[in-house]
């Protein structure tokens, strides 16, 4: 019977396995990202925008803003339904994770494909 | 001691009024339980600390001075230098306990003597890199 309707995909199972495969993504990216600033420690405002304005650089970020929005979805919900008793009070916490998810993702897309 | 009583039926049954222990000072915390619960705290510290990061990110590619200005407070201002190894520490931390977690879903470190080695290592791992991290901004 399914008694959480807020989990990310209805099914512990499934989330359990969302949280993985985001986490892989999560860790590449972050692996990519700090390698490549060590690598160009004399990085110029050109290399850096070229970077970000390939195609596979932008599928790559894109899967990334993804895998954090449901990432830290898994992981507040877990921590919200874990010590936040009341209804009330976890829903308002949740919401405000949901909507602070939503922006990021936004914010990154918007930063990614700019005006 | 758990505290038994008879039922209806003769059947020896746990009484369900037991003491709760929740007094958190009280509660033992062998290493395992803080290298879990740390992999909790850095990942709402990163929740939180992406502003900064998308801050950051947004500025650097929004023009020629907002790269420069990234660059510079990266180099001189304290409070940037700061947060930004705050926030890349807690996300080495939650990096090195998510890839423990990733032996333990394959059936590593499960037993008591290797999972607190594997807790150990953790910590020492996280410390290593945030003190290279720490290194690398200043």
């Amino acid at each position: 019977m399914v008694t959480q309707i807020t989990s990310f995909g209805r099914s512990g199972l499934y989330d359990w396995m969302v949280q993985r495969v985001s986490a892989i993504v999560l860790s590449l990216y972050t692996v990519f990202i700090i390698g490549y600033l060590v690598m160009n420690p004399e990085l110029t405002y050109d290399q850096w925008s070229a970077l970000f304005e390939a195609t596979w650089m932008r599928i790559f970020t894109l899967m990334t803003l993804l895998s954090i929005g449901v990432h830290s979805w898994i992981g507040l919900w877990s921590i919200s339904t874990d010590y936040l008793k009341a209804t009330g009070v976890r829903f308002f916490f949740q919401s405000l994770c949901g909507l602070a998810m939503f922006v990021y993702i936004t914010w990154g897309v918007q930063v990614l494909w700019g005006l | 001691m758990i505290d038994h009583s008879i039922d209806k039926n003769g059947v020896r049954v746990v009484n369900k009024k037991r003491p709760v222990n929740l007094d958190i000072a009280t509660i033992s915390m062998p290493v395992t339980a803080i290298v879990s619960i740390l992999h909790r705290v850095t990942g709402v510290i990163l929740f939180v600390g992406l502003a900064f990061l998308f801050y950051a990110f947004d500025l650097s590619l929004d023009s020629q001075e907002g790269f420069d200005q990234v660059v510079n407070a990266l180099q001189t201002s304290f409070i940037a230098k700061f947060i930004i190894w705050g926030v890349v520490s807690a996300l080495m931390y939650h990096f090195v306990a998510g890839i423990k977690h990733l032996f333990m879903d394959i059936g590593y470190f499960e037993e008591l003597e290797s999972g607190q080695l594997a807790a150990k290592a953790n910590l020492v791992i996280a410390a290593i890199l945030i003190l290279v991290v720490g290194v690398w901004i200043w």
